[in-house]
């Protein structure tokens, strides 16, 4: 088969995520998304293992793991969700601005200070 | 045109439109079980370029772990199941665009790249649970040992960041 038919779709994918990343507002959802670009990179890394023919696999053993790197980012990530919800209540990320540099929503920039 | 191009075509076409589903669902519940669609098309495409063993890790993690442990998290903080509009933030045309552009750049790229690259997948070792499992444990055995040690301090991570009480 083709190689740039399985390339054409992890890059479609990836722009997927990237969308789902920009748009959501929800921790869970924007978690989801980012699983989307994980497996666009996956898909590219066994393509091309099959492409070279590669005798180590390689591209195979990477794809595992980033498998096992995802699954612990989900559970990290979810844990912080939690925690998250826990102290505000909510889980969108558009209020999650205790770290930002101001927060011209929430408080005007004297009151800061 | 082979028969390996039309089936990755059609398992590319229901992965992406459940991708884009998962992006665009209005509900928590639904995106989480359309992103099992989309691993599951994925582990069929992996299927169909050899990677025998990655497609079942991929069905046993992601559609058996990684989609139940997002149900739950969805569930824990009480997602909103109704309310619409409130999954999205405002700025949907600049995501849209960014989306948009960072595929047709990876597109662009790609296909001017590997124009008439060619997969024998008749001819290649199938890798298969032997084939990864020398892979893993004779030539990536510190990257092996390097993910165990991982998976260990996310655990523990996770414990002590969902911790309730203080002491």
């Amino acid at each position: 088969m083709h190689l740039s038919i399985a390339l054409v779709l992890s890059a479609l994918l990836f722009g997927a995520g990237v969308y789902g990343v920009l748009v959501r507002r929800n921790a869970v959802a924007l978690l989801m998304a980012v699983e989307l670009m994980l497996n666009a990179a996956n898909l590219d890394l066994i393509a091309f293992d099959a492409w070279f023919k590669d005798r180590l696999h390689a591209g195979q053993t990477f794809a595992l793991f980033v498998v096992v790197i995802a699954a612990a980012e989900v559970g990290v990530g979810l844990a912080i969700v939690l925690a998250l919800f826990r102290l505000r209540d909510s889980v969108s990320v558009d209020e999650a601005t205790a770290l930002a540099d101001r927060d011209p929503v929430r408080r005007p920039v004297e009151q800061t200070r | 045109m082979t028969g390996a191009d039309v089936v990755f075509g059609l398992l590319g076409i229901v992965c992406l439109a459940a991708a884009l589903l998962v992006v665009t669902a209005r509900n928590v519940i639904h995106a989480a079980l359309w992103l099992v669609v989309c691993f599951g098309a994925l582990a069929g495409c992996y299927l169909v370029l050899t990677a025998e063993f990655v497609a079942w890790v991929q069905v046993l993690i992601y559609i058996g772990a990684v989609v139940v442990l997002m149900l739950f998290g969805a569930m824990l903080t009480r997602a909103p199941i109704g309310r619409p509009q409130s999954l999205d933030s405002t700025n949907r045309p600049v995501a849209a665009l960014a989306g948009v552009a960072t595929a047709g750049v990876l597109v662009t790229l790609v296909v001017s790249a590997f124009k008439g690259a060619y997969v024998d997948v008749h001819h290649t070792q199938i890798g298969d649970g032997h084939v990864l499992g020398t892979a893993v444990f004779r030539y990536f055995v510190l990257a092996f040992e390097v993910a165990s040690v991982l998976l260990l301090a996310a655990l523990v991570g996770a414990i002590v960041l969902t911790r309730q009480g203080r002491d």
